[in-house]
């Protein structure tokens, strides 16, 4: 049985459609990516199946739970690493656990040693009775990890987990996310603009984009369905319809100046390809991205950091103008 | 089996409240500040004000200074309860509202912690208030205070039930409010009328006739009418009259305050 069962799960805001119509299935202990640029609707999302919003329509259950008729038992089945911290930094790190165990009615016995456990977990267990207004940020990251864990949830859900932080930071909270998980056998649903981080930890993700799944498949299977490398050449000519009549060339198009193209076996095509275009400025061969993948499926480019705004009103005008 | 489900479902319930009293207690005892400040303001009332004005008018069978000592005692009360509302608003400004709504425990649960945790400083510092209170008058700072075991005792009873109802007051503007800002500015409205209206300064008997039905509607006057009372056995109503309008209007806003959280937002 799918430890999340997703059927047509819409949310809607006034005119703005956030999420539409969407279906999916998470396998327990499996490691799920949601992928897509601010206000693709990824934490809209989220925050339906952590029952924190309620769907305009469709259903969702999580460990068997309705999120709307059994948000309770929802709730206790599931841990939550926000995307902005949500811990008390008046508070320590380990008041913070033990409110926590406290709010999930884990009996004191039992929550004194899984405190002492998750601590050593998130090697917190020396800051623990410290103030968290002095902690860094990512080892408050790190504290709210702990706290998720606290309650053995059978779904972890993670926002942004690494919004924010410095990449030695980031690389260390992954690191505690993929070992700890796999030690508790959980499943873990993940939201991030950070393309490589999914590719790497992820069995399987979700593109969406204004609301809706556009790929769903493993990392490796969706960048195989580009068909190939990436090309990407400085040139004074484009010459794309002589390209793109070239067997080797799955797509070839132009942007910022630059001409990207999409190449079968590229090391070794690319001579061919040289011909043809004549002079050239530079050349760049690498293996397929997500971001690849993502431009391939939606036309647009996912940068991190682009500002909220604008997707919002993106989205919000592509569904004003599909109705 | 129903029966299980239920007792379950009460200890969770208690379980989360006191998850939330706890914390409101760690934050309380983290800001000494808040405790100093909530006991200094009253005094400067009561020997500054109390002192200046008692010199100069006088009312009929009792010392001035005496005589506000109640309504200062409940208007030290009114300042901390409301203004506790406001770290509701806190709570969503860094996201720590977040950890408590996803939480398996219902809101009312959430209301009611926070309801404790608030009373809870407004009852210390009635303490202190009242102990204060004590030394004064036996030392002869505050001229015709006389504070007995009994009197105390029955004040304390008094200003938990109001404490209790002017937290869920702060709570329910909390609950609404979306800056501190915000907050500060819709209380301080409600702050100083009734403060002002609820008597704390002035008898009741010989009022302007425009002045009684504000004055009436106040739900403080009847906590500082009682409090009056308790401690200088004189009063315009009687203490039962007194303690059921308290009752009834913290029962009021209780049910105000659970339907408010219900229905507050992320």
């Amino acid at each position: 049985m799918a430890i999340i069962e997703i059927e047509q799960l819409t949310k809607q805001f006034d005119r703005l459609v956030a999420v539409d119509r969407l279906s999916l299935e998470v396998q327990p202990g499996e490691f799920f990516g949601l992928l897509g640029p601010n206000g693709a609707g990824k934490t809209t999302t989220l925050l339906m199946l952590t029952t924190l919003l309620k769907p305009t329509s469709g259903t969702a259950r999580v460990n068997g739970f309705d999120v709307v008729r059994e948000a309770d038992a929802v709730r206790r089945s599931i841990g939550i690493v926000f995307q902005d911290p949500s811990s008390d930094d008046t508070l320590t790190g380990y008041e913070n656990l033990k409110l926590h165990g406290m709010l999930y009615g884990v009996p004191a016995v039992l929550r004194e040693r899984r405190i002492r456990e998750v601590l050593e977990l998130v090697d917190l267990a020396g800051r623990k009775d410290d103030i968290v207004k002095k902690y860094s940020g990512g080892m408050r990251r790190r504290l709210e990890l702990a706290r998720g864990l606290l309650h053995h949830p059978k779904v972890l859900f993670l926002d942004e987990p690494t919004l924010g932080l410095d990449p030695q930071s980031r690389e260390h909270i992954w690191r505690y996310i993929e070992g700890l998980s796999r030690e508790e056998g959980i499943s873990l649903v993940i939201t991030t603009h950070y393309m490589e981080e999914v590719d790497r930890l992820c069995d399987r993700l979700a593109i969406m984009d204004a609301g809706q799944i556009v790929a769903l498949d493993s990392p490796a299977s969706l960048k195989r369905t580009l068909g190939g490398d990436v090309v990407i050449l400085k040139v004074g000519e484009p010459r794309l319809q002589a390209l793109e009549s070239l067997p080797f060339v799955r797509k070839a198009e132009q942007r910022n100046g630059l001409l990207y193209l999409t190449v079968t076996e590229a090391s070794q095509h690319l001579p061919r390809i040289l011909e043809v275009v004549g002079s050239v400025e530079t050349v760049e061969v690498r293996p397929a991205t997500l971001n690849d993948v993502f431009l391939h499926y939606t036309g647009r480019e996912i940068r991190e950091g682009s500002p909220e705004g604008g997707w919002a009103e993106r989205s919000m005008h592509y569904r004003s103008a599909t109705r | 089996m129903g029966r299980t489900i239920n007792a379950l479902q009460i200890r969770n319930e208690v379980n989360g409240i006191l998850a939330i009293w706890y914390r409101e207690w760690k934050v309380f005892l983290r800001e000494k500040s808040r405790i100093v400040a909530s006991v200094v303001n009253p005094i400067l009332w009561l020997l500054v004000f109390g002192g200046g004005l008692g010199s100069n008018v006088s009312i009929p069978g009792v010392e001035y200074q005496a005589f506000i000592y109640p309504g200062i005692l409940a208007q030290a009360v009114l300042f901390t309860s409301i203004f506790f509302g406001v770290y509701i608003v806190w709570d969503r400004k860094i996201d720590f509202l977040k950890e408590v709504l996803v939480a398996p425990i219902s809101r009312t649960a959430i209301f009611i912690g926070k309801v404790v945790g608030g009373a809870t400083d407004g009852i210390i510092q009635a303490l202190i208030l009242l102990l204060l209170g004590a030394i004064l008058g036996a030392a002869g700072a505050i001229p015709g205070l006389h504070l007995t075991p009994a009197s105390m005792v029955t004040a304390l009873l008094i200003l938990v039930l109001t404490t209790a109802a002017l937290v869920s007051v702060g709570l329910i503007i909390g609950s609404r409010m979306e800056s501190p800002e915000g907050f500060q500015l819709v209380s301080s409205f409600l702050l100083f009328p009734t403060f002002f209206l609820s008597g704390a300064l002035f008898p009741l008997d010989r009022l302007p006739p425009w002045l009684v039905p504000l004055v009436f509607v106040d739900p403080l006057t009847y906590s500082v009418d009682a409090l009056r009372r308790s401690i200088l056995g004189t009063s315009h109503f009687s203490l039962a009259f007194d303690l059921s309008i308290i009752t009834v209007w913290t029962a009021v806003i209780f049910v105000v305050g659970t339907w408010a959280f219900a229905r507050m937002k992320v």
